[in-house]
């Protein structure tokens, strides 16, 4: 019944659905073995049961129908019917990876059979586990005498929980308060912040206040095993408190067997339950504000939700426009600089002063302008770090090994853009610390380590760049063995390894070809798919290196900028052209003599700090004159774990572009990336880093 | 003659756009929405609804809840009251009845169904 273009909608908010699913999900899996939380079960069930309804109001009927099934399981698992076991949790867990690749393929993927066979697989397995239960025959809450008035405003799940906490022998209140229309919100949530330590808050009812339009009255109905008294301390001036039921609750003996409880029971005192045992992100609002305030006069309309959702093609639009700003701030600059020079009477002179003020108030509010354009487009890594934890926690249990997985800095931020690409080369640098880098157990005792192997993942910011460290701390890289294979593979010769030191025969890894998945298990290393890795990685102008220390383990170091969208240049002069190089793939700028230059295998190379770099000079690369000169400039890139060392004739400074596709003749020219203004009007060619590299590599892969 | 004015709640944003273009086809209303039952506390008291469309499964009070303040007012007791949910659970759709609700329509439905029912309930 969906219009087509209502599609990406749906397909936008079903991800956003399944990111909350997906988080809450590997909250729970973290949480094994222990009685899961109600607020969480209950935040997942709600959540697939969004995704099925959405899905089915468009058309979706797949997802619809295996979000169905496995919102069956959570609500039998909610509702208390069937255990938390793990075959439970895995199936959900898988669930949510199934229903992920279902939304690609709704939002034109190509269909895959392997998608629909699990499908298939998971539906069955869902609705064997959701019939597993029985229902209790006895009613409960029958026995407490609850107002009938009040109870049938109670969904299933309230119900549910009510009956737990009677089962308990804990007590249930009514907690009655009045606030103002406007912050009753507000309110509430400070009310509940005060209620949650205490015990559970079931339901929240409004109900009119006769005669008074501008507040609104709330019952909640608590579950709590403190008196009367407690509460009413607790919530001070802010609510009163009455016991709900008109027969005493009557409290069980907890060592009372239950029949379908093999969960851990919480201790008889103080009686503890899920749902205050975490929760830590909630603080409680301030306790002692008067109820019932009224502020202001005119009642706002502002939605409760904090955040729009901006379709990251508008942030690009918009932060082009801020790059024609940018150059358009460079000329006022060289404007006002001709004008303040050049002004032979001091009129001129007196407006190159003024529009250099202005000038400078323009670059003040333009860099703020940019700042909260490039802020919009941050995200959490978290993002990505928490789906990697569900995957890990998973493939971990498969392989049989012992292994710590240790995640940190999933609050560092960076361009949504690149956290999404991120994820890929991140799964395989983490599926390779499993498979191929910490050792089994037995070896690892042998060898005198902890039995338990370490993996970590890990971010931190770094001025503008942003690294991420996937570390384990298992056997090492061994280099004569990459050092054989990348010989007997022919993608090195023998003479030229000879001259590497270890760091450039760990680089090797790297190389296509070098590894595939058959002859990895001879490595005591790795090499799965590292060139995909390094190709990802390059695409977003990122760096990788390798730190491997034999017996202690390895760590792979990616550096990444926040952002691709406005970069900052290094402007470069050969011949009588210009170029823009992206500052970001700048490691440093070297001068050498030409003398100083050495040649290995007919290639020209330098040596920068003792690593050996090839050199190149950007004038041949694009066929320009070259000038004779006393020592040449020499920009060194950094690309994945590449090096090179690129030639000019001139610097000419700094500048931020924003990078716009080239048409006609000149597209798809290698080594190009597009063309950017400068301050100064003139148009230059951007350099494609990575095209470069990849380009200046094929010559040396003939001489092999 | 002015607009029927028509209330929507619903947490979804898509399901919401999409209840609010059925709703609009029916002509002669104006729509009104609310992303959580808090929200359409805050909205009712300023204007005249007409009509109150309303999900059932949202985060802050459910929606049995907000059928129930609504028909236990009696400033709004007379407004008409749709259910629109994916529940299926016979216990909620009933109570939803009991309350006062006027028609439960379970997801998924065409928008059509939706349409027709606000001319009904509205130009009568």
């Amino acid at each position: 019944m969906a219009p087509p273009r209502a599609l990406s909608e749906f397909v936008a908010e079903a991800n956003e659905v399944l990111e909350t699913l997906a988080h809450d999900v590997a909250v729970l899996d973290a949480q094994r073995g222990r009685e899961p939380e109600p607020d969480l079960l209950n935040a997942i069930f709600r959540a697939a049961h969004s995704l099925k309804g959405l899905s089915g109001m468009f058309g979706q009927e797949r997802i619809s129908t295996l979000a169905h099934h496995l919102e069956d399981v959570l609500d039998a698992l909610r509702l208390g019917k069937v255990l938390a076991s793990d075959a439970l949790l895995d199936a959900i867990l898988d669930g949510v990876d199934v229903l992920t690749l279902m939304l690609r393929e709704a939002s034109g993927e190509a269909p895959s059979d392997e998608t629909a066979r699990r499908a298939t697989a998971l539906t069955e397995t869902f609705v064997r586990l959701a019939s597993g239960g029985q229902q209790t025959a006895v009613d409960v809450l029958d026995e407490v005498g609850l107002d009938p008035a009040i109870r049938s405003v109670f969904t299933e799940y309230e119900e549910h929980r009510l009956r737990e906490n009677v089962k308990k022998g804990i007590a249930l209140w009514k907690v009655r308060a009045v606030f103002s229309l406007d912050d009753f919100d507000q309110r509430l949530a400070g009310l509940n912040a005060t209620l949650k330590p205490l015990g559970e808050v079931i339901s929240t009812l409004p109900s009119s206040q006769p005669g008074d339009e501008t507040s609104i009255a709330f019952d909640l109905i608590f579950g709590s095993p403190r008196p009367q008294h407690e509460i009413e301390t607790a919530v001070q001036t802010m609510a009163s408190v009455q016991p709900l039921t008109n027969k005493p609750v009557r409290p069980r003996l907890v060592s009372e067997p239950e029949p379908d409880a093999p969960r851990t029971r919480p201790a008889p005192r103080p009686p503890v339950f899920a749902s205050d045992v975490s929760s830590p992100e909630l603080t409680p609002l301030s306790s002692s504000s008067p109820s019932g305030v009224m502020q202001g006069a005119e009642p706002s309309l502002r939605s409760l939700a904090q955040t729009v959702r901006v379709d990251i093609a508008r942030l690009d639009g918009l932060m082009n426009v801020i790059g024609e700003l940018l150059t358009v701030r460079a000329n006022i600059h060289r404007l006002a600089d001709v004008a303040r020079q050049a002004g032979a009477t001091p009129l001129p002179k007196l407006w190159g002063q003024e529009l250099q003020k202005e000038a400078r108030a323009l670059e003040r509010k333009l860099d703020e302008l940019q700042a909260g354009v490039l802020d919009v487009r941050m995200v959490p890594l978290g993002q990505v770090f928490d789906k990697l934890a569900r995957l890990m926690r998973r493939l971990v249990r498969q392989s049989g090994k012992d292994v710590h997985f240790e995640v940190s800095g999933g609050d560092v931020e960076l361009d949504k853009l690149i956290v999404e690409e991120l994820s890929d080369p991140l799964m395989h640098l983490l599926r390779n610390a499993l498979d191929h880098g910490v050792e089994t157990p037995d070896r690892r005792i042998a060898q005198g380590k902890d039995a338990r192997g370490l993996i970590r993942l890990k971010a931190q910011q770094l001025g503008n760049q942003v690294q991420i460290e996937v570390g384990d701390d298992g056997a090492g890289m061994d280099e004569g063995r990459i050092k054989q294979v990348a010989i007997e593979r022919g993608l090195v010769t023998r003479e030229l390894t000879d001259e590497l030191e270890r760091r450039d025969l760990l680089n090797l890894v790297f190389l296509p070809g070098f590894s595939t998945r058959k002859d990895v298990s001879e490595l005591s290393g790795r090499g799965v798919g590292l060139d995909v890795v390094k190709t990802n990685l390059a695409r977003l102008s990122g760096l990788i290196d390798i730190d491997s220390r034999r017996g202690e383990g390895t760590t792979f170091v990616l550096t990444l900028p926040l952002t691709l969208a406005i970069i900052r240049a290094l402007i470069v002069g050969v011949a009588d052209r210009t170029f823009a190089v992206p500052l970001n793939s700048v490691t440093e700028i070297v001068a050498v003599k030409p003398a100083e230059l050495r040649t290995i295998e007919r290639r020209e190379v330098l040596e920068v700090r003792g690593q050996t770099l090839p050199f190149v000079r950007l004038s041949r690369i694009f066929g320009l004159q070259e000038l004779p000169v006393e020592r040449h400039f020499v920009v060194v890139i950094g690309l994945a774990q590449e090096r090179l060392g690129l030639a000019v004739d001139a610097l000419l400074g700094q500048e931020d572009i924003v990078t716009k596709p080239l048409g006609g003749r000149l597209k798809g020219v290698p080594g190009i990336a597009g063309a950017t203004e400068l301050g100064d009007r003139r148009a230059v060619l951007v350099l494609d880093v990575a095209a470069l590299v990849e380009e200046l590599k094929r010559p040396q892969a003939a001489v092999g | 003659m002015e607009p029927f004015k028509v209330l929507i709640v619903e947490d979804s944003r898509a399901t919401r756009e999409m209840l609010a273009a059925a709703v609009d086809l029916a002509g002669g209303v104006e729509v009104y929405t609310a992303v959580s039952g808090f929200e359409a506390l805050k909205v009712l008291p300023r204007h005249r609804f007409a009509l109150i469309i309303t999900d059932i499964n949202m985060p802050d009070i459910n929606g049995l809840e907000l059928i129930n303040f609504v028909k236990k007012n009696p400033n709004y007791r007379h407004v008409p009251l749709f259910v629109v949910t994916t529940e299926g659970r016979s216990q909620d759709r009933e109570r939803g009845l009991q309350l006062g609700a006027s028609e439960y329509l379970v997801k998924p439905f065409e928008s059509e169904t939706l349409t027709a029912l606000v001319q009904r309930y509205l130009k009568r």
